[in-house]
């Protein structure tokens, strides 16, 4: 028996290194999945694929040229193959209101977008994390109630609602923060394009002015995604600090007199943040919704605002793009924490 | 039915709460249902010479850019509103839980298919799909009640199959078989009335999510048409006179909006309290 | 001149603040233990030996607080002292272990850092030195290959090896005091012989002072130089060990020594008619009416021939190349392996074994619950093996064979009345419609377990373990079964409840003419009940025969050993 626990312990580093292995591999089918929901939602649409494949400036005869192309006269599974074919080519289609592929619609626009998101992703976990860990270390003082309270209302508060209620306060009564009309104001020039990100760019080629009149348009977007984002994290890390805190491990930790920092740190925290990791995961998913509403209060011109113009506009293909676009990149970002997973906890692997 | 009632009572003397929350379910479902007989103006009815007017007594909650009464319309959208999400959630806790009971008591395959279906749905943005399904279904409200039921599934599906799945293994399960009863009798009779209080938590705070999403599909044109009054609908309106200082459009809808939510996510726990045995005294 | 005592706990009463109010969990509770003494505080559950603990080493749950009296240590006052006194202290001079040690170890960290830690914390040693000094510590809770084990983490290791480690936690610092709240729970008998003789090679070594928690008198026994013995959050006896097991003077006391079984005892010994709880009518103790049914022991009721139950083996996350075949006894794991045996109609087998040895397996098969993968089951003539489980319920075999179930808790429907648990089998397998007739039955099957009327309409989170272990048996004999199982029916209840519920099986037996097979790990419990007996050994049957001779006279190895590991009480052979 020891022989063959000496061997488990030697093979954990490969293991690890197949537990990660096995996790893309598992990814595998949510993108099988994904593909195949959205080619279905193509063939669902009212009325002839085709034409809005086509695009605007189809006549008669190239329409005839994309419904053969895909494959629309032939059977389900070819079509599917074709389908599969065209986007991994990079061939989504054309957008019926812009005349451009979708493909460079989205990619022009998914900076702004992550920008966005990203900087309200972050100032939720600043926020969220701290404060679950002080209400769950500190039960009933004020942190806690506050903590409970912004759990309680965070997740009733339309997103759409509370971007038009700081717009109000913020810009209307105290004019604090600029018109929210997009992502620079027009005085200012985009700066030139290292990453997309007009914060990061304009840093990166040291125009102050820029940088911050960009932070500027970002802060009331920001902190309305933030607000949607810290109620799902606050409430995790709360609860999973509070099962730490009165688990039996911690209850050792603090017989044998390990000092307080030790045990919220090294004990409580560490498993404590396995859960809200996962959570991470989640909330970015809802982020990615959240962030259409957002950029239509807000007037970013995001992929989220895009997906609505091209809703309005019965700009199918465009749409489907989105959605397309949209689940891989949660699917990536699912992957990824998953990872992570795999790599911190040591007992993942033994299901 | 003696007994259940006093149950009832004891779960509403515990926490003051738990009250408040039923007590503004009930005022929600009042006007969901008496809402166009109540209403002090037709929410249809436009005023050219009444437009933009802040709230008075006449006007509680002003009068919109149509010169439309704002809380005739707010009213009138309770129905609408609640009626979505409704019918949303009904349809996928009854959907839901099956599947995911079935997958959660005989494993397996059962499992397999289920857990694939409901991964493939949570793979993408919920909000983004529904955006989807209803982009391609085409625009309608009924569309918007089927997307919003079809993206809530994964939740009750896992929910009832990681509770079922805890429970197939229990002491009393083993008894009713040596009892005499058969598979489907079991999951129906034994496990599924102790599944059903987290169940209702979980078809609580869906309701307020299925009411949020339905706003939001249709703040950005999807589902609901004007002139109908529904509460998205409304805040999409108002969003556009908000900048200039008009505010009552687009306020008072969106508090109507987050008041049905939050009174949803308390009456989770107040539900919960009712149903789950454990709390019985 | 008589030295202070090292821990002195005097009129300490401790409050628990609820939601129905104030609770007081102990009450004017004083105890001494000098340097060296190992002091056992002996309990049933809600006796408040746990609670006193807790209070010494300032751990108590945030809604209770010591209201009056004080416990000092060394002349330091350690109750309601400020936590910074008492961080101080812990791990330093005063030490816990607890049960279920895998839980009370971080699952993230590995063991030999948890070490560390508390070196660290105290100043014992430096980031340079503490590596080696924890597995030193390692090495002396005698860890096989300390090195390697430094780097485990707890769900690699056993139950076993896991207490340990928390030892060595608790024992790095050289504390003088130790506290062991019931730190056998949940292991094996032979390791739990084993924990307990490394705890007091360790602590006489170091002349440290103990204090163990236990509710198994045996251990108390065995390891204890004083015992204190607690109910209801008093305490109701002080003394020595020989005195308190050859001279008990409270009643309580006297009822706990008679209700755990020794290898001498009898069934009536267990629980004597006058010491009875007053709720029961005595009435129901005496044996009914004389059997009129089957002649005992003239037939075979059940034989089990060549059973055998594979489960395959999970994937373990060794990488395996594909090509390599791995040969049959790692792909799959042989619960049960060719056993057999006989019971005879009347009689009553005990199947007895450590965890993991097969026994329950076995008893699940027989019940039908479970499909064996080769052998056959005969029940009173007929094949039972032969009917797949999945649709043994609509056999009418299902009615003769029921079981009783080890925890009460889970074999009980939470939403479902004991009331409803009983009628069940009632309804389902002799098709009973008629509610007033259910209602009498129902009425009468819980007079005949000795189950109050009024108690039927509750759920099972509102009765005790012993009404509801009165339930699952009510339930179980509903349907006039001829063979029962019971599997470890009392291994979760309090000792002098387990008195009462098998003085009310072998009762029943009587009575109704059933046949038993008792499945245990408890030897002397077996011997109570069974006249034959089975002991098993991962999957095979290590020696069968006689309860009697068995256990008196055990010719195998193992039996032998696992006589030897129980803690029993002779006081003539108590040690020091």
């Amino acid at each position: 028996m020891f022989a063959e626990l000496r061997n488990l312990r030697q093979n954990v580093f490969t293991s690890k290194f197949i537990q990660v292995g096995r996790r893309l591999a598992q990814a595998l089918p949510s993108v099988f999945g994904v593909i195949l929901i959205s080619f279905i939602l193509t063939r669902a649409l009212p009325g002839d694929p085709a034409v809005y494949f086509a695009g605007d400036m189809a006549d008669k005869e190239s329409i005839e040229q994309v419904r053969v192309a895909l494959g629309l006269d032939r059977g389900w599974v070819e079509q599917f193959f074709i389908y599969v074919g065209n986007l991994a080519n990079g061939d989504w289609g054309m957008s019926l209101s812009t005349g451009r592929p979708v493909t460079e619609e989205l990619l022009d626009r998914l900076p702004a977008s992550l920008e966005l998101t990203l900087l309200g992703l972050g100032l939720a976990v600043l926020i969220a994390v701290p404060l679950g860990v002080l209400a769950a270390t500190r039960p009933n003082s004020w942190l806690d109630h506050l903590c409970r309270l912004l759990v309680t209302a965070g997740v009733s508060l339309p997103t759409f609602f509370t971007g038009l209620f700081l717009v109000y306060i913020f810009y209307y009564l105290l004019g604090w923060s600029p018109s929210p009309l997009g992502r620079l104001d027009i005085l200012y020039l985009s700066p030139p394009p290292v990453t997309g990100f007009y914060s990061l760019d304009s840093l990166l080629a040291g125009d102050q002015e820029t940088f911050w009149a960009s932070l500027a348009q970002l802060v009331l977007p920001a902190i309305t995604l933030a607000l949607f984002a810290l109620a799902p994290i606050a409430r995790m890390t709360r609860a999973a600090m509070l099962g730490a805190l009165v688990s039996d491990f911690v209850r050792t930790a603090r017989a044998n007199g390990l000092s307080r920092s030790v045990v919220l740190s090294t004990y409580a925290f560490r498993n404590a943040a396995l859960p809200v990791l996962t959570t991470l995961g989640m909330v970015f998913s809802f982020l990615l919704g959240a962030n259409v509403l957002v950029e239509k209060v807000f007037s970013w011109p995001g992929i989220g605002s895009f997906a609505i113009e091209a809703l309005v506009a019965s700009d199918y293909a465009a749409v489907q793009g989105f959605v397309l676009a949209m689940a891989l990149l949660f699917v990536c970002v699912n992957l990824a924490i998953d990872v992570i997973l795999t790599l911190i906890d040591p007992r993942v692997g033994l299901d | 039915m003696g007994r259940h009632l006093k149950h009832f009572r004891y779960v509403m003397g515990e926490n003051s709460v738990t009250v408040f929350a039923f007590s503004l379910f009930a005022l929600i479902v009042f006007l969901a249902i008496l809402g166009p007989w109540i209403t002090p103006y037709d929410p249809l009815a436009t005023n050219a010479a009444n437009t933009l007017q802040p709230p008075s007594l006449r006007n509680f909650f002003g009068t919109d850019h149509l010169g439309r009464d704002v809380f005739s319309r707010v009213i009138a959208a309770t129905r609408l509103d609640l009626g979505i999400a409704v019918s949303a959630v009904s349809i996928s806790f009854v959907i839901g839980s099956a599947l995911g009971c079935s997958a959660g008591f005989w494993g397996g395959w059962t499992d397999r298919i289920v857990g694939r279906f409901s991964d493939t749905i949570m793979a993408f943005p919920l909000f983004v799909l529904a955006m989807g399904i209803v982009a391609a279904m085409g625009n309608t409200v009924e569309n918007i009640i089927y997307a919003t039921a079809i993206i809530n599934l994964p939740f009750y599906a896992r929910v009832a199959r990681a509770e079922t799945s805890v429970r197939r293994g229990a002491g009393y399960v083993d008894a009713a078989r040596l009892s005499g009863s058969g598979d489907v009798r079991i999951l129906a009779s034994q496990i599924f009335p102790n599944i059903l209080p987290p169940m209702m938590v979980q078809v609580s705070l869906n309701m307020g999510w299925a009411i949020l999403n339905a706003a939001g599909l249709s703040f950005i044109g999807l589902g609901v048409r004007p002139p109908e009054a529904e509460w998205g609908i409304m805040v999409a309106e108002g969003a556009n006179y908000i900048v200039s200082g008009e505010w009552w459009l687009a306020i008072f809808p969106g508090a109507a909006l987050m008041l049905a939510v939050f009174c949803f996510n308390l009456l989770g726990d107040g539900l919960r309290d009712l149903v789950d045995p454990l709390r019985r005294t | 001149m008589v030295p202070a005592p090292f821990l002195d706990i005097k009129g300490l009463s401790v409050e628990f603040r609820t939601r129905n109010g104030v609770v007081r969990a102990i009450e004017d509770v004083s105890l001494e233990l000098a340097k060296g003494e190992v002091l056992g505080i002996v309990g049933e559950s809600g006796s408040g030996k746990s609670v006193t603990a807790y209070t010494v080493i300032g751990l108590l749950d945030g809604a209770g607080a010591p209201v009056s009296g004080s416990a000092s240590y060394d002349g330091i006052k350690v109750s309601g002292a400020d936590e910074t006194v008492m961080r101080d202290l812990r791990g330093r001079e005063i030490s816990m272990i607890f049960q279920n040690p895998r839980a009370a170890l971080n699952p993230i960290r590995p063991v030999g850092r948890q070490i560390e830690d508390v070196l660290l914390r105290h100043g014992l040693a430096t980031r340079q030195t503490a590596r080696a000094k924890a597995i030193e510590m390692l090495e002396k809770v005698k860890i096989v290959e300390p090195e390697l084990r430094y780097g485990s983490y707890p769900f690699e290791l056993s139950g076993g090896m896991c207490q340990r480690v928390m030892i060595a936690i608790a024992l790095a610092c050289d504390p003088r005091l130790l506290i062991a709240d019931e730190p056998t729970t949940g292991l094996d008998v032979t390791t739990q012989a084993a924990t307990m003789d490394l705890v007091r090679e360790l602590t006489q070594e170091r002349n440290m002072a103990v204090v163990l928690i236990t509710h198994d008198l045996g251990m108390a026994a065995a390891y204890c130089d004083r015992i204190v013995v607690m109910e209801k959050g008093v305490v109701v006896e002080t003394a020595p060990v020989e005195e308190l097991f050859s001279n008990p003077r409270h009643v309580y006391t006297k009822k706990l020594i008679a209700a755990s079984p020794g290898p001498n005892s009898t069934l009536t010994d267990l629980a004597p008619t006058e010491l009875l709880s007053p709720k029961i009518p005595i009435s129901h103790c005496s044996p009914a009416k004389p059997v009129t049914r089957e002649v005992m022991g003239s037939k075979k009721i059940l034989e089990v021939i060549n059973l055998t139950k594979e489960f395959p083996r999970k994937q373990s996350s060794m990488p395996c190349w594909p090509w390599r075949k791995a040969p049959r006894s790692e792909k799959v794991f042989r619960a049960v392996d060719d056993i057999s045996f006989s019971l005879m109609r009347g009689t009553s087998l005990g199947l007895v074994g450590e965890s993991g040895c097969g026994k329950s397996t076995t008893s699940s098969i027989i019940a039908r619950l479970m499909n064996p993968t080769s052998g056959d089951v005969i029940f009173d003539g007929e094949n039972i093996s032969a009917y797949r489980a999945e649709t043994f319920a609509r056999r009418p075999e299902r009615k003769k064979i029921q079981m009783v179930f080890q925890d009460p808790t889970d074999s009980l429907n939470p939403s479902y009345t004991a009331h409803d648990s009983i009628a069940e089998p009632l309804k389902r397998l002799l098709k009973m419609r008629d509610r007033e007739l259910i209602r009498e039955k129902v009425a009468a099957l819980a007079d005949r377990v000795g189950l109050p009327a009024n108690l039927l309409s509750r759920f099972p989170h509102q009765l005790s373990g012993g009404q509801k272990a009165r339930v699952g048996i009510a339930r179980a004999i509903a349907v006039d079964p001829k063979l029962l199982i019971l599997d470890e029916p009392t291994s979760a209840l309090d000792v002098s409840v387990q008195a009462v519920v098998l003085q009310l099986l072998d009762r029943l037996k009587k009575e109704l003419g059933m046949s038993y097979i008792f499945v245990s790990h408890d030897l002397n419990v077996v011997r109570l009940l069974c006249e034959n007996v089975v002991v098993m050994n991962r999957g095979k049957i290590v020696e069968q025969g006689g309860a009697d001779e068995i256990l008196r006279q055990p010719t195998e190895p193992y039996t032998k050993a696992l006589i030897a590991a129980i803690p029993h009480f002779e006081p003539q052979k108590a040690i020091h």
